[in-house]
């Protein structure tokens, strides 16, 4: 636990003095230096930061093929703009619902970043709080997005037809911000047991985790945050690409 | 115990969270009006690319630490996902070509 602490602290401090003063200098004394590479981050951050590059590529695939299928199609593509509209008193609102599921979640992420941070400052109840809130916020984005799918559905979207144009537009949808939901409602779930051990303190009192005999760290919160944050990071790309486009 | 106290003095100050918060908060506004004014053509798609890149660079620059990780990490994280670059080039290239063939067999009636 101390060494972890040590390690983050030593990484906001930026580099010693001591070391090569360029970029490039830097990176190749990191590599060349005979021990571990990314030495300020643990193994548990290095490899949720592996993690997250290889699901980059999930979801880059999902993007690209979207942008395939919509290209090479010469129906017209199906107006955003339109398709996401809601209605309140009798005026069509268009993106409305996105709209608020996009701030949704960027206070979720904005929340979360304030968790690590009382994480790190051992403010043991403002870090389950914190990431407590994350947590329904993320759930109501989830509740959201059920409701966008049961009214797309009941005006007729299906993987293979829509009744507004390019019949791609179903499968890329549901392809995309299902797998998209998918991770927002397993991170929720992956911030409620870490609540639960925050609140629990087991992070002060070094208590060891169920699956595992090592005793978790502050860290872990931070490890929850930066896949916290990769999802609303994936949100922000669907928003802009798919919602807006 | 030190060292942890060393962490503490050292963390960021939960101000700079709120104001890159308050930033996301006003790109994502921005990015919603482009929608709502009906920007249309260069315009439209330049600033929507613009407001996502920066968000994203927020996003991953102070809420996930990356600026203050070692450069060997950053380096790792940020140079793999531009071979997406290229895949995005030749999968345009592609649809393109299946444009024309659609259109082409339209057209042709065959």
């Amino acid at each position: 636990m101390t060494q972890t602490a040590a390690g983050h602290g030593a990484a906001l401090q930026g580099p010693p003095s001591d070391l090569p003063s360029t970029r490039l200098r830097r990176l190749s004394a990191e590599w060349s230096g005979d021990r571990q590479v990314f030495a300020d981050a643990s193994w548990r951050k290095a490899m949720m930061w592996i993690f997250l590059l290889s699901d980059t590529f999930v979801f880059g695939c999902f993007l690209i093929g979207y942008m395939t299928v919509r290209m090479s199609t010469p129906v017209p593509w199906p107006n955003p703009s339109q398709v996401f509209a809601i209605e309140i008193a009798g005026k069509p609102w268009p993106l409305l619902l996105i709209a608020i599921m996009t701030f949704v979640l960027i206070s979720s992420s904005g929340t979360m970043a304030m968790a690590v941070a009382s994480g790190y400052r051992r403010s043991r109840r403002t870090t389950a709080l914190l990431m407590g809130l994350t947590a329904l916020l993320g759930a109501t984005f989830v509740g959201m997005q059920a409701f966008e799918w049961t009214k797309l559905i009941y005006e007729g979207v299906r993987p293979w037809a829509n009744p507004w144009g390019a019949e791609q537009f179903g499968s890329a949808f549901f392809m995309v911000t299902g797998f998209h939901g998918t991770h927002v409602t397993i991170g929720v779930i992956a911030l409620l047991v870490m609540v639960c051990k925050v609140w629990r303190g087991d992070f002060d009192t070094g208590r060891r985790g169920t699956f595992t005999s090592r005793p978790g760290s502050y860290e872990n919160v931070e490890i929850m945050g930066l896949y916290w944050h990769f999802v609303d990071l994936v949100w922000v790309f669907i928003f802009a690409l798919f919602y807006l486009w | 115990m030190q060292a942890t106290a060393r962490a503490t003095e050292q963390a960021h100050p939960i101000r700079l969270y709120l104001v890159v918060w308050a930033w996301l908060f006003v790109l994502s506004a921005c990015s919603y009006l482009i929608d709502y004014l009906h920007l249309q053509g260069g315009l439209r798609w330049s600033l929507i690319l613009l407001f996502m890149i920066v968000k994203a660079g927020l996003i991953v620059a102070v809420f996930m630490h990356l600026a203050w990780e070692r450069v060997a990490l950053i380096y790792v994280i940020l140079i793999p996902p531009a071979a997406l670059l290229i895949f995005i080039a030749i999968m345009a290239i592609e649809a393109d070509y299946t444009l024309a063939t659609r259109v082409a067999q339209q057209v042709s009636g065959r």
